[in-house]
């Protein structure tokens, strides 16, 4: 299916008086995968919400594949093709696998059967357990249901919340490339990301936040290779 | 061997079956506190009333179809009616949604705010109940009595003790049971019930998956109508209808709820009937049952009965604490923690 | 600020002017019976509001509470039936002793033992002997007690005592039992110490309905001593007649009136020594720490302060004063009938004057429970006159009309439902709130 371009511009907001972002830009291109990275306390989470309209913004504008989109409530935009995963409470724990990635389907009136054929294809050990209740699994199996509900809605643009916290290192290499696989059938990817070397290296783009303000935009592998971002953020 | 048999049928005829009822009614009741709490995240006080009025409308649809001289005997005629309960009970509680609830779940109230509006409502209802039908005992099960009676049973097995099936008990686990596996398909099957689920186990998490809030709650409001309306209208077919009991039921059925595990459909089957049983063997005199299987002069003076059957409360009560001492979250671990 | 300040006043004159019409429309007797019930209902309803108000605990047992306030009135003030203790009052007490020993006997051994079968199995056994051994003991002894005179005493009766005496009494008995509730229930979710406190206070009233050889069951105890003195006292001294005729009033009805008085002057006091501990309470640091920790509790609990203890505390003071209005309740009547306490009537109806009057403020609660008292008596002639109007054009011999009009008690539960809804969804801080 076909990605579409995402774009946040120049976008200023925050949740009481005080702004959080600062005409804080993120793009994310059909095919690519763009990251969003930073210090603690930087915005990257704020950033993610506002372009998913959980954030009212006080300036700066939304688009999805050209349209405006930043008067949409998050439920139309998924509607639109776009999906969120949140770093935290994203499964139904109680419902089984399957039923979780049925859910993910629910606002789709056609077949959804291929649609799952694909996500266990992505994530074989998901059909294995596609009956056991979702809160059972293992917490690298759970962000796979997590990232599996959010495909269910054939979105045009993924949005994942540090899909790695708190996951094994083992694991984390894993979830990159299954994001990787899925940027390659031509989604859009915006990723806010803890590891920042491990997510710039799989990204296309690379957003550095600092304190709500964009400080570095490149290549994953450009940001890389600049020595001031190495010292600042990489840890030399 | 003889006495054995006599004794299992004392037990059968005073405990088991009546507490099989007993234990279906509140089965039906605990599912419909268990379900407003998974899905409106707070006890319902009102639900003793809504079963009340449920039964209510049953009852005056029974005298209007009795009257009509429809009938469907051997079955009761409330059986007939249960739809038309139902249906009642159902736009009462969708309209005291949009009336009541509604503001609460908008502002994100805290919960024990809705148990207070529960209250308020429970207050109207009762009223409403008694200006409807008044406050007269009433029996209105016009059904065959009995499937097996004493005499038949006796003159079958050739045994000292009789055994007797009422209708109306049998009536009650047939439909508990069709309305409980109904439910369960609902849940587990279908695309709305899932949802409810979902919405239950992750409600920020549904709203990003495109489930209407506003329909899980209308859907669960329906069936929550239906389960007390049935269970109403099949615990009075089994005693009597007296709105004041109904009240009275709210303990036993929060009891199983609670130990079932708020929000566990399942744990609340199970708080039904472990409450049930619990309630009916703990006041049962079981003198007569011992009579049969110990010598006379090993026979206890007195009923040989744990406690008097006015203390029934106390038995989901002691029930209630056991559980809340032990595994609070009861169970089956409900969404409440 | 001088708006906030006069609301209180302005608002107590017009609940004031309520029961004057209701004085001068209907009589002076109905006026002063609900200024009587209206100044013990303020009294609960400033207990309740100490728990849900002060701490934020949902309490639904107030009826429990208030039938021990009358347990307490029959203890004290009836004069003991020397017959009944000698048929069995000994031996009634020590089955009771009995069963308390084995229950301390269990949680000793569940203190004593390490966790296990052996512990769950001495445990039970412990308290099924011991239940069954009190059971021996004390059913023959209650039922001989209450083999005695059936018709006229059948119970033990009381230690003859002063009625006045039964009031703090029954704050202490009822304090009594909110601690056990609380040990159980206190620091689980707020719905699972509703219905605790529910099953609780149904327990309770089982309790009154049925041990007749304590309370004589539904057969009620009648004729309790009065701290005040007797219309037929009064009315056969004839300096009380003279006088009388003096102010030019019928001698019966100022009897009356005057015993009525008499009750109100008494719990008018009561009311004055508990709001004014109240008040100093609320806005003591005790007061402003309770109501921190119910504002927020996890913040209140990582500042180091113990909440359940706390709880504890607060919901055991509020039990009490439940239990001492439930004590001036039953002296007021004269007599304890335990089929009267109805839940919707003795512990939902507080609920209301709590909210109505304003969660967290004493003055509140005690304008709450005069105002919706007033209400509780005057809705029925209001609701049957409003019916009355509402059929006018419907034939006499009509069915409709005639269910109508012999419905309007019910208009009563409709009504406060309906207003603690309206006070819930328009002014949810009541009408006076908490400052």
């Amino acid at each position: 299916m076909a990605g579409a371009h995402l774009l946040g511009e120049a976008m200023t907001g925050g949740y009481g008086a005080t702004d959080i972002l600062h005409a804080c830009t993120i793009e994310a291109r059909p095919g690519e995968i763009a990251v969003i990275v930073g210090p603690n306390g930087a915005g990257k989470s704020t950033a993610m919400k506002a372009i998913f309209g959980m954030l009212r913004l006080r300036g700066g504008r939304v688009s999805l594949g050209g349209e405006d989109i930043t008067r949409l409530s998050p439920q139309d935009r998924v509607a639109r093709g776009m999906a969120f995963v949140p770093q935290t409470s994203n499964i139904f724990p109680a419902l089984s696998v399957e039923e979780n990635l049925e859910m993910g389907a629910f606002l789709r009136r056609d077949a959804i059967r291929a649609t799952m054929e694909q996500v266990f294809a992505l994530f074989p050990v998901l059909r294995d357990k596609r009956r056991q209740a979702a809160g059972e699994l293992s917490g690298g199996q759970r962000q796979q249901v997590a990232v599996g509900r959010a495909l269910m809605t054939r979105p045009r643009v993924l949005m994942l919340d540090e899909p790695t916290a708190g996951v094994s290192p083992i694991v984390m290499d894993e979830l990159f490339d299954r994001v990787i696989e899925i940027a390659r059938t031509g989604l859009t990817i915006l990723m806010v990301e803890q590891n920042a070397r491990q997510a710039l290296e799989i990204a296309h783009r690379g957003f550095v936040l600092v304190q709500g303000h964009n400080a570095y935009t490149d290549t994953g592998a450009a940001l890389l290779a600049n020595p001031e971002v190495r010292r600042s953020f990489l840890g030399g | 061997m003889e006495g054995t048999l006599n004794a299992l049928v004392v037990l059968a005829n005073y405990v088991v079956i009546p507490a099989t009822a007993y234990g279906a009614q509140l089965a039906l009741g605990a599912l419909g506190v268990t379900l407003v709490f998974g899905i409106l995240r707070f006890s319902n006080f009102a639900h003793g009333d809504s079963m009340a009025f449920g039964a209510a409308v049953t009852i005056l649809t029974v005298w209007a179809l009795q009257a009509a001289g429809v009938s469907i005997y051997p079955l009761p005629t409330a059986l007939l009616a249960l739809p038309v309960g139902i249906a009642a009970t159902a736009v009462l509680m969708i309209l005291t949604d949009r009336a009541v609830y509604r503001f609460y779940r908008r502002q994100k109230a805290n919960p024990i705010i809705l148990v207070i509006v529960s209250i308020g409502v429970m207050f109207i209802m009762n009223g409403l109940v008694r200006f409807v039908i008044g406050t007269e005992d009433i029996r209105f099960d016009d059904g065959a009595r009995f499937i097996v009676d004493v005499r038949g049973f006796k003159a079958a097995t050739g045994l000292a003790e009789g055994l007797a099936i009422r209708s109306a008990q049998v009536t009650t686990l047939v439909t508990a049971v069709a309305f409980v596996a109904a439910l369960f398909w609902f849940l587990n099957r279908t695309r709305t019930g899932k949802s409810m689920r979902a919405f239950s186990d992750n409600e920020d998490l549904a709203l990003l998956s495109g489930i209407d809030p506003e329909r899980v709650v209308a859907v669960t409001w329906i069936i929550t109508a239906a389960l007390a309306t049935t269970a109403g209208v099949l615990y009075g077919l089994d005693k009597s209808f007296w709105p004041t009991t109904y009240f009275q039921l709210l303990l036993p059925i929060f009891a199983a709820a609670v130990v079932g595990g708020l929000g566990s459909p399942l744990g609340a089957i199970a708080g039904g009937f472990l409450v049930a049983f619990s309630e009916v063997a703990v006041t049962y005199a079981f003198r007569r049952a011992a009579g049969h299987v110990m010598p006379e002069a090993w026979m206890p003076e007195g009923l040989v009965q744990l406690l008097s059957t006015d203390y029934k409360f106390a038995v989901s009560f002691m029930i209630l604490v056991v559980v809340l001492l032990f595994r609070p979250t009861g169970l089956f671990r409900g969404t409440a923690s | 600020m001088s708006r906030v300040r006069l609301r209180t006043p302005v608002l107590f004159l017009l609940v004031a002017a309520l029961i004057v019409v209701t004085g001068l429309a209907q009589s002076w007797n109905v006026a002063l019976t609900i200024v009587n019930m209206g100044l013990v209902s303020a009294i609960v309803a400033l207990g309740l509001n100490m728990q849900w108000g002060y701490a934020g605990l949902f309490n639904i047992g107030v009826m429990g509470f208030l039938a021990l306030g009358g347990l307490a009135v029959v203890l004290v003030a009836v004069p003991p039936v020397a017959e009944a203790w000698a048929a069995g009052g000994p031996r009634t007490l020590a089955g009771l002793a009995l069963a308390v020993a084995a229950l301390a006997g269990a949680i000793l051994l569940r203190r004593r033992m390490r966790p296990g079968v052996a512990r769950g199995l001495a445990t039970a056994a412990v308290i099924v002997l011991g239940y069954v051994l009190a059971r021996a003991v004390f059913v023959p002894a209650s039922e001989a007690i209450e083999r005695v005179n059936p018709a006229g005493t059948g119970f033990l009766g009381g230690l003859g005592l002063p009625v006045l005496v039964a009031w703090p009494l029954g704050g202490v008995i009822a304090a009594g039992a909110a601690w056990l509730i609380a040990r159980v229930a206190l620091g689980l979710r707020a719905d699972y110490l509703a219905i605790a406190t529910l099953g609780i206070a149904e327990i309770i009233v089982a309790i009154l309905k049925h041990e007749d050889w304590l309370t004589r069951g539904v057969k009620n105890v009648v004729g309790i001593p009065r701290p005040v003195p007797y219309e037929v006292d009064l009315l056969s001294d004839p300096a009380f007649v003279a006088r009388a005729h003096l102010w030019g009033t019928d001698p019966v009805t100022a009897a009356s009136i005057l015993v009525k008085l008499a009750y109100a002057a008494l719990f008018l006091v009561v009311l004055a020594i508990l709001l004014w501990m109240a008040e100093k309470a609320l806005n003591s640091p005790w007061g402003r720490m309770m109501r921190a920790i119910r504002d927020n509790e996890t913040a209140a609990e990582a500042m180091g302060k113990d909440v359940t203890r706390r709880h504890l505390q607060i919901f055991v003071l509020g039990a009490a004063v439940c239990g001492i209005a439930g004590a001036m309740m039953t002296t007021l009547d004269g007599q304890l009938t335990p089929g009267a306490y109805q839940p919707l009537r003795f512990t939902f109806l507080v609920w209301v004057m709590v909210v109505v009057g304003g969660s967290g403020s004493n003055w509140g609660a005690v304008l709450g429970g005069f105002l919706i008292w007033w209400l509780w008596v005057m809705v029925e002639p209001i609701g049957a006159w409003l019916l009355g109007v509402v059929t006018m054009p419907l034939p006499a011999s009509s069915a409709l009309k005639l269910h109508l009009l012999g419905s309007a008690q019910h208009m009563r539960l409709i009504t406060m439902g309906l207003i603690l809804l309206l006070v819930l969804r328009f002014a949810p801080r009541g009408l006076i709130p908490e400052r």
